[in-house]
């Protein structure tokens, strides 16, 4: 705080300190982002990076600290202060409006007018020019967002940030966790288009490749205090893995040990049997077999086709082509209702949306799904529910104050750890696992991995979804590969990266 | 060590669902003692009570009844409109019931003469109750139906009965007003046991539907549906069903108010018989404290809620409001309770009671 401060810093924040109910957030925390620079912020789940942000977009008050914009001291009343100041954000979960069309959530408060009224002529030809000019992709801006791929809607969150033309901050939060290489790579070329600019960009990552790949500053955050700051240069990645979790990883061996492990010990008879199992318009007709010990990896791009299946699997839709058989029986009505009497479990891939009951408790939330199996007249006693919160808090080490916190206050790793829960809870045979480690950190996500190979060493069979490849290998022990809504090949044993990526584009073109 | 005690005692007091709806029930009577005379004051006939308080509880037992099944539909993430227009179907139903020689049927003469006899009934009062209730139950699943299973928006789907209600009430007396004469049924709405028949109605109510809501799983599905149908339905919980459950429950306590209002004014009153209540209805869960978004909800808090809006009107009338202005005066006082929920007066209470504390 000796420092002057100086004009090349778009922003500093000092001492900034915020505290929520029964957590400190944010600890007498320094940030600085200068004219034209990719500044990484990382930090495992719940380390402070959100609040930190939302303290710089005025959605948080902090308790202590000041903020400097170009020099000036600057009170951030409002995010709509904040972005008429220049700060722009996008968020972690895209908060457009699903019910309006992409160019209104583009342009939305800023339409053109003509004779006092919207020129949506003018509306939609600004959009899709902006979409186009800054991002390079191609859609209907007429229709309506909520028809769009989660990717897509991302694309639109960001070209919506962007287009704010006074935007000298951008704060990217999470942007790529739901985008395709492609995809990130054109929102890099975006970037570093914008840093020529002389824009200030903030961009909060799990994914520690890219940021060696786009950042020139790295800050670290743990537990709400700042540990790190310095060039991407300086810093290797295991050091910054190091700091980001405060421990070293080890056991990378270990997963490839359990593996081998439980290789061994997959069962003969499939306890998942699906014959020309399928969907019109959803998910082409498909075999699949699950073993028990086994975890199957389902490996494709976005809008492959990886969560259909799952989706299909669980019931949540009805198949009008082939055969389901759970157990060796044969499955005739499908609903979730049905699959937890099968022993069916799926965690979603949309946590917010179809996952989390989040104005309910963590201990209601766990239960739920094991009382909604038992139905209404046997209600579990309140000790009993306690009982097995308390378990699988303990196991999955979902840190919480206590059962009755609201899941709402948790971050979203302990949140996907209480949906797993909630699914453990039913002792399920076969566990679907869609995205379980998307917007996770480092640490939590290394746990989950290890986790998903012991449920199957204790003899659940896994369905393994993920959009991060490395992940698919580390996890399954066979891999089925789907390219446009449909199962195009499936490997087991060793096989390289190289060859899945192959099968996943051959198929694309 | 005294610190460390009372600010979780306090906190958790500002934290409690009970805390504003007692809050402003409390500043309402507090109003009330200040400034009207015997407020309070409570005479004993015949070893029965009597007194403003107690009209207070009698007279809000209707909204009582109606809070508790609105509690349940708002939890879900809807409304029920209808619920006044099912209390006059229940009413006409049971007046109906007793009395059918309005409609012109066909009655042995020795039965005519008994019309007015005020212990004379064509149906036994068992057998009236339980049918008008059922027709409530009726209703209610009518509008469950409309919502849960055809998707229609539950403020439209309900506003269905709730225009449609009072002419189904009118057809079944065939467009007459029938008075009520049989003495047992007037016990419902105006019968006293030490304290007001209707208000033990409203409690026992309230006992049946807790037990339901809170010693079955049925509570916590209808808070979760309300939250999050999407994550509830892939958890294995029937959106539908519970929507359902929730909507009949509602006609239900319609039902069982209409019954009560009827029985207070001696007559199916198709035309006013809950006018207007489902407003006042749906006031007293919001100042029970339960998210119109639906969610979290608590039965006795709407029950508070319901005690507030009743004390309000009783409380005018005593000051010498005249009746044309009523409804003006009580709508400021209902905005100065509903100014206790807004977040930043809610924040000045947090404050002030971490600073008894640190003081204590």
């Amino acid at each position: 705080m000796k420092e002057k401060k100086t004009d090349s810093l778009l922003i500093e924040m000092r001492g900034i300190t915020k505290v929520f109910p029964g957590v400190k957030a944010l600890d007498n925390v320094d940030f600085c982002l200068k004219y034209g620079e990719i500044h990484a912020l990382l930090g495992g789940n719940g380390a402070g990076k959100s609040t930190l942000i939302k303290v710089l977009t005025g959605v948080e008050k902090p308790d202590s600290g000041r903020i400097f914009l170009t020099g000036n001291e600057v009170t951030i009343r409002s995010p709509r202060h904040a972005q008429e100041m220049g700060i722009s954000t996008v968020y972690q979960e895209v908060n457009l409006c699903p019910n309006l069309s992409v160019a209104e959530n583009i342009l939305i408060g800023r339409q053109p007018m003509k004779h006092g009224r919207i020129d949506w002529k003018e509306l939609n030809s600004q959009a899709s020019g902006i979409l186009k000019r800054i991002l390079g992709i191609d859609i209907d801006v007429t229709l309506l967002l909520g028809t769009y791929s989660v990717a897509i809607q991302q694309m639109v969150a960001i070209a919506r940030a962007l287009e704010i033309e006074s935007a000298k901050v951008l704060i990217l939060d999470e942007p790529t966790s739901s985008l395709t290489t492609t995809e990130t790579e054109q929102l890099f070329t975006v970037m570093r288009k914008l840093k020529k600019e002389n824009v200030g960009i903030i961009f909060i990552t799990h994914f520690l490749d890219q940021v060696y790949q786009v950042a020139d500053q790295i800050t670290v955050i743990r537990n709400g205090k700042l540990i790190c700051s310095s060039e991407t240069a300086s810093l290797t990645k295991m050091e910054l893995i190091v700091k980001m979790i405060g421990r070293t990883i080890t056991d990378l061996d270990d997963m490839v040990k359990i593996k081998e492990k439980t290789a061994r010990k997959i069962g003969k008879d499939s306890v998942l049997h699906a014959k020309d199992f399928g969907r019109t318009d959803w998910i082409e007709p498909m075999d699949l077999d699950l073993h028990s010990r086994e975890v199957l990896g389902l490996a494709g791009l976005v809008g492959s086709g990886r969560t259909e299946t799952a989706l299909l699997l669980f019931g949540v839709d009805s198949p009008d082509s082939g055969t389901l058989e759970i157990g060796g029986k044969n499955v005739t009505k499908f609903s979730p209702t049905n699959s937890i009497h099968q022993g069916v479990a799926l965690s979603p891939e949309d946590r917010k949306a179809a996952g989390i009951i989040d104005d309910l408790t963590v201990r209601e939330n766990i239960i739920l799904a094991l009382q909604a199996g038992q139905g209404w007249i046997k209600h579990l006693s309140a000790k009993k529910q306690e009982q097995i919160a308390q378990k699988f808090i303990d196991l999955l080490e979902i840190s919480t104050p206590s059962t009755d916190q609201l899941v709402r206050n948790l971050s979203g790793g302990n949140q996907q750890k209480v949906i797993l829960a909630r699914w453990l809870a039913i002792n399920p045979r076969v566990l679907i696992l869609d995205e379980p480690t998307r917007g996770i950190d480092v640490g939590t996500k290394a746990e989950i991995q290890k986790l998903v190979l012991s449920l199957a060493d204790e003899g659940k069979a896994i369905v393994f979804i993920s959009s991060e490849l490395e992940e698919v290998m580390r996890c399954s022990h066979r891999i089925t590969v789907l390219s446009d809504k449909e199962k195009i090949a499936e490997y087991s044993g060793q096989v390289e990266e190289r060859v899945i990526l192959e099968t996943m584009a051959g198929s694309g073109a | 060590m005294t610190t460390k005690n009372t600010a979780p005692i306090l906190e958790k007091l500002t934290n409690s669902r009970l805390f504003y709806p007692l809050l402003a029930l409390g500043i309402i009577l507090l109003l009330d003692t200040i400034f009207i005379p015997d407020f309070f004051s409570i005479q004993i006939r015949n070893g029965d009570l009597y007194g403003r308080v107690i009209d207070i509880m009698r007279n809000a037992s209707t909204v009582m009844v109606l809070a508790l099944g609105m509690t349940l539909v708002i939890a879900t993430g809807g409304i029920d409109l209808s619920v006044g227009g099912v209390m006059a179907i229940a009413a006409s139903v049971a007046a109906i019931m007793m009395n059918p020689v309005i409609v012109g049927m066909e009655l042995p003469a020795d039965l005519m003469k008994f019309m007015n006899d005020p212990n004379f009934t064509y149906s036994p009062l068992w057998e009236v109750i339980i049918v008008s209730l059922i027709v409530a139950l009726i209703c209610g699943a009518w509008n469950g139906f409309l919502v849960a299973y055809m998707k229609i928006q539950p403020m439209v789907g309900t506003l269905i009965l709730m225009i449609a209600g009072r002419g189904i009430a009118q057809l079944i007396t065939n467009g007459v007003r029938i008075q009520i004469f049989y003495k047992p049924y007037a016990f419902l709405g105006q019968g006293w046991i030490i304290l007001p028949i209707s208000l033990y109605l409203a409690i026992i109510l309230f006992v049946l539907i807790w037990m339901l809501t809170r010693k079955t799983s049925i509570g916590m599905f209808i808070e979760s549906v309300g939250i999050n149908p999407k994550a509830s339905f892939y958890s294995g919980i029937s959106e539908k069903k519970i929507k359902m459950l929730a909507y009949m429950i509602c006609g239900l306590c319609a039902g069982i108010a209409g019954l009560i209002a009827s029985s207070n004014i001696k007559t199916s009153d198709a035309n006013n018989i809950g006018l207007t209540i489902e407003l006042d209805a749906i006031l007293a869960v919001v100042i029970g404290g339960t998210s119109m978004a639906g969610g979290r909800f608590s039965l006795l808090a709407s029950l508070i809620g319901a005690l507030v809006i009743q004390a309000i009107t009783t409380s005018m009338y005593a000051l010498g409001v005249p009746a044309f202005a009523l409804q003006a005066v009580k709508g400021f006082v209902v905005i100065f309770v509903i100014f206790l929920y807004a977040e930043p007066v809610r924040q000045v209470f947090r404050k002030l009671t971490v600073k008894k504390a640190e003081k204590a």
